[in-house]
């Protein structure tokens, strides 16, 4: 897998010594036609790529005010230095934070400000040579767009929108990247990132209905374009295909189950993940989220609840309403969209679930908060739900469970490595590298509070975890859904027990219906 | 890239997927395979052709569960785990046992 050294794990993150260009190589493969046409978007660098990046720079500064700020307002003050992942597991200076910015930058002040026109040698400002969009190509593609950074800028400056325009600019000169746009096209043909078509999601579902079954002995259901169902949920499609996405999803069906409601995945609208945010384009990103309405209205549903995946909720939480409301026709009385972990602790706060918590006794966990949850939304009612809801979910069902270092977690939790459209096979050295301060942290409560298991609420997260882990020497299996657990400690009506637990329904008993 | 055999070249993707995947043949795929260091054994070969027989019903390959389930229904229970596939296929069994069985990548968030 490429020759490079999978860093050293030591106690702290240590700020690296620089390595001038050490990334420079790094660059995912560009779209081919086949995968740019379909979006709207020039199927090769158009001839005339410099006027017209500068010409749609240009015109995304007049619809974001904020982009203009991000730009001018740097003060250069370091605090964000050292608090890139990719900066601290690859040494190359690119992947400051700050240096990412003035990537383009230096771009803006050369074309958009009235020293960098006259004067450009005194403010630092330079064309968009062929070299500079290499290098654009290469570091905003070393960007996961987490925004741990913008915790630390005093100015809260967001590299995210900074690498999403960097990435929009690229895409209208027929520069994009080959992972993102060639799903995005897919969900727009057949409903997710995966090109799952209706049977073979029918198939999938079925198969999973009969393990449940053969695990509990009791037929739980995952309805599949049901009309009339109550809840539609919307979850990432990794969580059909992928371990230990599939866990997880299981882990909804047993709770939808218990809570005695009607449900049902869409066919049509069969992913949360909206990866249109990673190349900040607004119009893919609505095209992608009227599914989910289109869906919700087709089907008749009351209630929208998204499954575990990090960017979809930030998408769902944040923006749904401009993207694809609005939802009165859905009932209000509950929120719109709601997480599988508001779903969840609502009913657990209810004691409206019983557990066995010793189904994972085999397991000493911990939480990976990921990045767009933990930076981008909230769950529940009060502020910081996003981190107390998966954790109070986690106590619930385990009994061993512990935190890593608190710099690492909450609102200062390391990316995974792999977020913002970057989890794909041609960037494995960036993600392994970009692992290297989560694994960090998560080998010191290994280490010394003997933790076997992370959990992960993010198919991005889980699906890097699962292909990094083995490179640092754990086992693929070790991260695990937070629903997983969840579905295996859950007590279903009328299950087959060993006989220790005791089961208070009688067998056979319809679920009671639940209020929330 | 491509791939050459017996003076036929065969197009592929950047990442080795063969382009058209009419073209397949057994032979083909064991030159994929080749490339991937993987030596085809009859477990591989059941799983590759397990894997055709899914895409041609289902236009996709079959998800890691249903994988594992119809390997231990054919090759026994102490066969039917991801574990095993992934020592037939250490690169997962989902993306480069698709190459080998000349099927296009999965995408997504896997």
């Amino acid at each position: 897998m490429g020759d490079y050294k999978v860093p050293e794990l030591s106690e702290f993150t240590e700020i690296p010594a620089l390595q001038d260009g050490s990334m420079s190589h790094s660059s995912p493969f560009v779209a081919g036609p086949e995968y740019q046409e379909p979006l709207g978007f020039p199927g090769e660098l158009v001839e005339d790529w410099h006027d017209k990046a500068i010409g749609r720079f240009g015109d995304l500064l007049t619809k974001s005010r904020a982009l203009r700020v991000y730009l001018d307002s740097c003060v250069r003050c370091g605090a964000c230095t050292d608090k890139c992942h990719y900066f601290l597991g690859t040494g190359d200076p690119k992947n400051m934070p700050v240096a990412r910015q003035d990537l383009m930058r230096k771009v803006y002040r050369r074309h958009f400000t009235f020293a960098g026109k006259w004067l450009p040698w005194l403010v630092g400002a330079e064309d968009l040579t062929e070299e500079v969009l290499d290098d654009w190509y290469s570091y905003f593609h070393q960007c996961s767009q987490c925004r741990r950074c913008s915790v630390y800028c005093p100015y809260g400056i967001d590299t995210a929108e900074i690498s999403m325009a960097a990435r929009d600019i690229m895409d209208h000169i027929g520069k994009g990247q080959k992972y993102c746009n060639e799903i995005i096209a897919k969900v727009h043909t057949v409903g997710n990132n995966l090109g799952l078509k209706g049977p073979a999601l029918a198939n999938t579902l079925e198969g999973l209905e009969e393990d449940i079954e053969d695990e509990t002995g009791v037929k739980v259901r995952l309805p599949l374009d049901e009309k009339g169902a109550d809840i539609l949920l919307v979850t990432p499609s990794a969580d059909f295909f992928a371990e230990p996405h599939v866990d997880g999803l299981m882990g909804y069906a047993k709770v939808f189950h218990q809570a005695g409601v009607s449900w049902t995945i869409s066919s049509y609208a069969s992913e949360a993940a909206n990866f249109a945010m990673f190349i900040g384009s607004y119009e893919q990103m609505r095209e992608v989220a009227l599914r989910i309405r289109k869906a919700a209205l087709d089907l008749g549903v009351k209630r929208l609840v998204f499954g575990e995946c990090g960017h979809a909720w930030r998408v769902a939480y944040s923006f749904l309403n401009t993207l694809a409301g609005p939802w009165d026709f859905l009932d209000q009385n509950y929120p719109i969209p709601q997480h599988i972990c508001e779903f969840t602790n609502d009913l657990i706060e209810q004691g409206a679930l019983k557990f066995d918590k010793s189904a994972n006794d085999h397991m000493t966990l911990t939480f990976h908060d990921s990045c767009n949850v933990a930076r981008a939304t909230r769950m529940g009612n009060k502020p910081g739900g996003q981190f107390e809801i998966p954790r109070a979910i986690a106590r619930a069902v385990c009994n061993n469970f512990v935190d890593m270092a608190p710099e690492t977690i909450r609102e200062g939790t390391y990316c995974c490595g792999g977020g913002g459209g970057l989890l794909t096979d041609d960037l494995m050295e960036l993600r392994v590298k970009g692992a290297k301060p989560r694994m960090d942290a998560l080998n010191q409560v290994v280490q010394n509070d003997g933790v076997t298991h992370m959990i992960a609420i993010c198919a991005i997260c889980k699906s890097q975890f699962s292909k990094v882990f083995p490179e640092y020497g754990m086992e693929m299996d070790q991260v695990v859904s937070l629903h997983q657990l969840v579905g295996n400690a859950i007590i279903l009506d009328g299950q087959e027990t060993d006989g220790e637990i005791n089961d208070e329904t009688e067998d056979g008993a319809a679920p009671a219906e639940t209020e929330e | 890239m491509a791939y050459q055999l017996n003076g036929t070249t065969f197009e592929a993707d950047e990442e080795g997927y063969i382009k058209d995947i009419s073209q397949w043949s057994r032979e083909l795929a064991e030159l994929i395979a080749e490339d991937e260091n993987i030596t085809m054994g009859d477990d591989h070969w059941e799983v590759v052709n397990f894997l055709r027989q899914y895409y041609e019903e289902y236009q996709i390959a079959p998800a890691i569960r249903v994988l594992t389930k119809a390997v231990k229904k054919s090759m026994g229970p102490e066969k039917g785990n991801s574990k095993y596939l992934y020592e037939l296929f250490p690169y997962g069994p989902a993306k480069q046992a698709c190459k080998i069985a000349g099927l296009p990548k999965p995408t997504g968030c896997i």
